[in-house]
């Protein structure tokens, strides 16, 4: 193994913002920051439920966007990268985060905060799918 | 008032995925690839976030509820089940291929790179397709269960 691109001031930096933004949405509106859920809810959208959620998503969008303006600029798109596989990537997330009722935010950064045995066994059981998929795309099928 | 929160927790959340790395699907192949040449990068995200919910939210959550009134929406389940370790293995596999997680997903919708606009509606079909499946299921169940003599 080897260390490449380690970026641990900015990795920190962002990590403790996304932390606090969860913390100050539980505190002042009692909601879990965890994007898929926060999405889901929208399918179809409640009344009285829907503002929070599409407001919080807006907000998303335009952080995201500050920070490419602010920063490196947006990632560098993937050359021969196949639009199916990346369909197939995002349908594979959304079932599973669906399924398995949250993802990297709901489960990582809300779900461990609160000790979650349940959100622990997920967050270790898509950590290992991904590394296994990815080292398998990567070494193995040489797609990616 | 909640409503202004929500947009500008989203707007810090978003900040954050950015300034982090994590709306590089590069950078989290990188993490994710650890045979390879490994970027350890996403583990300092996920650590300073968890470090701070962690010691934040148990403070939080002595208060009988959020501050602008309401109640704590929290999941109520405990168990460890087939559906959340079947579900979070899928999304860990189309994470693994893609890259992508839904957040970084909807922070970058205002780039101009196509990928997420070809990711975000895959995921939105993936969640729907859940949906039409459990709800095919618990048709299904229930109407078992209303037959007669059961």
């Amino acid at each position: 193994m080897q260390v490449v691109n380690f970026t641990p001031w900015s990795a920190l930096a962002g990590g403790l913002l996304i932390g606090a933004s969860a913390v100050v949405l539980l505190w002042f509106n009692g909601r879990i920051a965890g994007i898929s859920n926060i999405l889901g809810g929208l399918l179809p959208p409640r009344r009285g439920d829907a503002a929070w959620r599409v407001l919080f998503l807006g907000g998303l969008v335009a952080g995201g966007a500050v920070a490419q303006a602010l920063g490196s600029g947006p990632p560098q798109g993937r050359e021969g990268l196949s639009p199916w596989l990346l369909a197939l990537g995002g349908l594979l997330v959304g079932f599973g985060v669906s399924l398995g009722s949250g993802c990297t935010s709901g489960h990582g950064v809300c779900g461990l905060g609160r000790l979650s045995a349940r959100s622990l066994a997920a967050v270790a059981v898509f950590l290992a799918t991904g590394i296994i998929t990815t080292t398998f795309v990567r070494h193995f099928a040489g797609v990616a | 008032m909640s409503r202004l929160v929500s947009l500008l927790a989203g707007m810090v959340f978003g900040l954050g995925l950015g300034i982090s790395g994590m709306t590089d699907p590069n950078k989290v192949l990188g993490f994710l690839d650890v045979t390879g040449a490994w970027d350890p990068s996403l583990m300092l995200v996920l650590g300073g976030a968890v470090g701070v919910t962690a010691l934040s939210f148990r403070l939080v959550l002595r208060s009988t509820a959020p501050l602008l009134g309401g109640s704590f929406s929290l999941p109520d389940r405990r168990q460890v089940d087939l559906p959340l370790l079947a579900g979070a293995a899928l999304f860990g596999a189309g994470w693994g291929l893609s890259g992508y997680c839904p957040g970084p997903g909807v922070a970058l919708l205002a780039n101009v790179s196509w990928e997420t606009w070809v990711f975000i509606p895959s995921l939105l079909a993936g969640m729907l397709l859940h949906r039409v499946l459990g709800g095919a299921r618990d048709r299904a169940s229930s109407a078992l269960s209303a037959r007669p003599g059961q």
